[in-house]
């Protein structure tokens, strides 16, 4: 935006307060604006810095661990910020439409007017599919996470972490931590891929230490550690659950008891709502995933939509709560209200980002693995469509196969199996994957009661 | 430069199903798309395969089309999931004129071969115990269904191509000029169709076309409100719908065998055909929840998992332009069908088939000529 929008108290809503939102609260705040943050979650924190419920009692250490002095500095500036902004917790953004956001909380809907919206979605887990992981106590890394954190359980009595990417060990210490029984940590990544990223790693010195010191505190654990494995099947019955894991290392394969499995390949931005506010989208080579387009400063392609955080690229929290700063900076700025040398958060993200393609490449996304699964891997969970089904569908994009086969068109919207079935149909039809496209975000963003009554406001 | 016998422009269900039956008839095709065939209104709108409440005077186009959908799957050789499991209408006690009006129209149906059997009372809850209490009576037609438009046009077009029809996906037409007997066809990347006859099935970009061949008709392009919920155990036969002259009150329901309730209805939305976009309206979303609830409240316990919407045609009338050109020789027109072309469709591709192919049909098609919109 060349020229400010002048806009005497413009009316700003903020979706998320996880990291980005907080932040980006936190500097428009301080401009004597007064945002609506909207959240899904019960409690501020996001995913990563999720508070506990009120009555748990566990300390920042032991939810936190490396980040508690991050988080307790996150909750407490929300803390002071509750009474000067509208903050809506455990309220669903489900569509954005002609400069609106609606909104539903306790069954009911409202809509509320913005000039500026900053969405700061997050992300959720991006998962390969493997024969058998419809059973019951197959687990995505986030949602065993939550577990933890919010209820302080594991997810099994023995529990496999299997994928790849940061979250896969981070989440199974903090499973080692609590004291839970994890018996093995296979990354699909092999070990040199690593040493190879190590250059782009070493933007981010601290948090590599902090991986380092993850891997060693597990092994040491005496959990079984393994890299370049393939997975081959989940077993189990449909009754009773997960019962084994086999997969393949160093050219043999092994099978390992087990009753509950985590798994995960790094994150994907939640970038429905983004959709929904017809923002641009591009391809990004290196995570092989369409993200929405963003500027330096964190505006999107839309007049007036601003976007952070993991829900615009996966940069991990650290770079979320700089990148709300810059976005909320960026807007003050955009409607004539306060301007401020914005470079060295421009930097700051600059560099979370090269620390992130340094992360992509040492714990790739298998997709050859993927494009290999056999045809009969049940690919979209909630249509229960096969990888063979995928394979053989009359299509070359991932729209028009959702339209005959149904993949991505069950609750989940493709969030779980979108990514996985690009790979297939790009494989099958011998095309890029971005050839395939990506699945059209449609609301509701999570799903909605038909009985939905609306605010009499 | 390509020659046949007939071009079509447009690969919704009326163009593919024109040119599966041209085939038929032993008559060479040339189909145009811009997009993929069936990817517009065709593959986006609610499925309803419902001969009743449709004008009387359509009933025998309507009769012709289910004989299509029964036989769909030997003749088409695949599923298009048609479910012959009735069609209920139905009115609200707030408009108690409907009855009589459902009584009359069912006993004009009769006429023309389609039995409907009027319930109320008792007789109407036990069969229906799912209605709300504000439903008065209904109107039931156990031979009309629903099918899958996601899947119909492109089975169409797929038996089509079997029998030799030439299908051009992402192919836009720019211009047609006729140049002698023939009709000459640009399409954007500069190629050349020729045929002596060009049928136009382009839907809700009809108009634009009729207008560059000189025959300009007014036009509405609108987006209806479309709702699916999560997969409950499949219990609700017919497809549903709600006989009312207020907009908002007019929403419809069907069960697919998956078990999603499809939900369909009340307000339409403005669309960008030149963009090839429409978007649901939230507070369409919303006010079309509502009515499902006066029509079946117990969907309100359940949840929608996704909304959607296409683009559709509609005339001042609310009836198509179907027939030949009040013009030009050798040109004919099937498009504009105002939110309501699904179940006629394989009808209309058979009747203008039959048209080209003969010069003439038993099929009504009067009320539809384009010349009714020319200026006087």
């Amino acid at each position: 935006m060349a020229e400010p929008r002048v806009i005497a108290e413009p009316r700003v809503i903020i979706v998320g307060a996880g990291p980005a939102g907080v932040r980006a609260a936190e500097v428009l705040v301080a401009s004597g604006v007064r945002p609506v943050v909207i959240d899904e979650g019960r409690r501020d924190g996001g995913q990563i810095y999720r508070r506990q419920p009120e009555g748990f009692t566990r300390g920042y250490d032991s939810l936190y661990g490396t980040e508690a002095d991050r988080a307790l500095s996150l909750h407490e500036t929300f803390d002071g910020l509750k009474d000067k902004i509208d903050y809506r917790p455990d309220t669903l953004v489900w569509n954005i439409s002609q400069g609106r956001v609606w909104t539903n909380a306790n069954g009911r809907v409202d809509d509320l007017e913005y000039d500026a919206l900053l969405l700061c979605t997050g992300a959720t887990d991006r998962v390969m599919p493997v024969k058998g992981w419809q059973y019951a106590g197959v687990f995505s890394l986030g949602a065993s996470q939550v577990a933890l954190k919010s209820q302080a359980v594991s997810i099994g009595r023995r529990v496999v972490f299997m994928g790849s990417g940061p979250l896969l060990y981070l989440v199974a210490s903090q499973y080692v931590k609590a004291g839970a029984n994890v018996v093995a940590v296979l990354d699909t990544a092999p070990f040199f891929a690593r040493i190879k990223a190590l250059p782009k790693l070493l933007a981010e010195p601290g948090v590599l230490w902090n991986g380092i010191m993850l891997t060693r505190m597990l092994q040491k654990s005496g959990v079984r550690v393994m890299t370049g494995v393939k997975p081959l099947e989940i077993l189990g019955e449909p009754e009773t659950g997960v019962s084994s894991l086999q997969f393949e290392a160093g050219g043999k394969v092994h099978e390992i008891a087990c009753d509950a499995v985590a798994m995960g390949h790094h994150l994907r931005p939640e970038t429905q709502l983004a959709d929904l506010a017809r923002c641009a989208f591009r391809f990004d080579a290196v995570t092989r995933q369409w993200l929405p387009v963003v500027d330096a400063d964190g505006r999107s392609s839309v007049d007036g939509v601003y976007l952070a955080g993991d829900g615009a690229r996966i940069l991990g929290a650290r770079s979320a709560e700089a990148s709300g700063q810059l976005a909320a900076m960026t807007l003050l700025s955009d409607f004539g209200i306060a301007a401020s040398d914005r470079w060295a958060l421009r930097q700051a993200v600059a560099n979370y980002a090269r620390f992130a393609t340094g992360l992509a490449e040492a714990f790739p996304w298998p997709h050859e693995q993927i494009a290999d699964l056999a045809d009969d891997v049940v690919l979209c969970r909630c249509e229960g469509v096969t990888v063979g089904e995928m394979r053989r569908v009359d299509a070359r994009e991932a729209n028009r196969a959702k339209a005959f086969n149904r993949v991505g068109m069950g609750r989940c919207q493709g969030r779980y199996c979108g990514l996985a079935g690009a790979e297939v149909l790009a494989a099958a039809r011998d095309l890029p994957v971005e050839a395939i496209g990506r699945l059209r975000g449609q609301a509701p963003v999570k799903p909605i009661s038909v009985g939905v009554a609306e605010d009499e406001a | 430069m390509s020659r046949s016998d007939v071009i079509i422009v447009g690969g919704g269900l009326m163009g593919c199903s024109a040119a599966f039956f041209l085939r038929q008839r032993g008559r060479s095709v040339t189909l145009l798309e811009t997009d993929l065939v069936g990817r517009q209104a065709s593959g986006t709108n609610f499925g309803n395969v419902r001969r009743q409440g449709r004008p009387i005077d359509q009933l025998p186009l309507a009769n012709r089309a289910i004989e299509t959908w029964r036989k769909a799957k030997e003749l088409l050789g695949s599923d298009v999931e048609y479910l012959q499991s009735g069609h209920m209408r139905v009115c609200y006690r707030d408009r108690p004129e409907n009855v009589e009006k459902m009584e009359q129209y069912a006993a004009d149906a009769r006429q023309m071969g389609l039995d409907l059997e009027i319930l109320t009372g008792n007789a109407l809850r036990a069969r229906f115990p799912f209605l709300g209490p504000e439903v008065l009576a209904g109107s039931y037609s156990p031979l009309d269904g629903h099918a899958n438009p996601r899947l119909a046009s492109p089975a169409f077009a797929r038996a089509a191509k079997r029998l030799g029809a030439e299908i051009h996906e992402n192919t836009k037409m720019v211009s047609a000029e006729k140049i002698g007997t023939d009709w000459e066809v640009r399409t954007e990347d500069g190629r050349i169709f020729r045929a002596p006859i060009l049928l136009i099935t382009a839907g809700a970009w009809g108009d634009k076309i009729a207008a560059q061949l000189g025959e300009p008709v007014p036009f509405a392009t609108l987006a209806p409100t479309m709702s699916v919920t999560e997969p409950v155990p499949y219990a609700i036969a017919p497809a549903m719908g709600v006989m009312t002259p207020v907009e908002k009150e007019t929403v419809y329901f069907r069960q697919v065998a998956r078990g999603n309730i499809i939900l369909g209805g009340s307000t339409r939305a403005i669309s960008y055909p030149d963009l090839y976009r429409a978007y649901v309206l939230p507070q369409n979303t919303v006010s079309q929840l509502q009515q499902i609830r006066r029509l079946a409240p117990a969907l309100g316990k359940l949840n929608i998992i996704r909304v959607w919407t296409g683009i559709e045609g509609y005339t001042p009338d609310s009836l198509p332009v179907m027939g030949p050109s009040g013009k030009e020789s050798g040109l004919f027109y099937a498009f504009g069908f105002s939110g309501s072309g699904f179940q006629i469709g394989p009808g209309v591709g058979e009747t203008m088939a039959e048209l080209i192919d003969t010069g003439k049909t038993d099929i009504p098609l009067a009320g539809y000529d384009i010349r009714r919109f020319a200026k006087a």
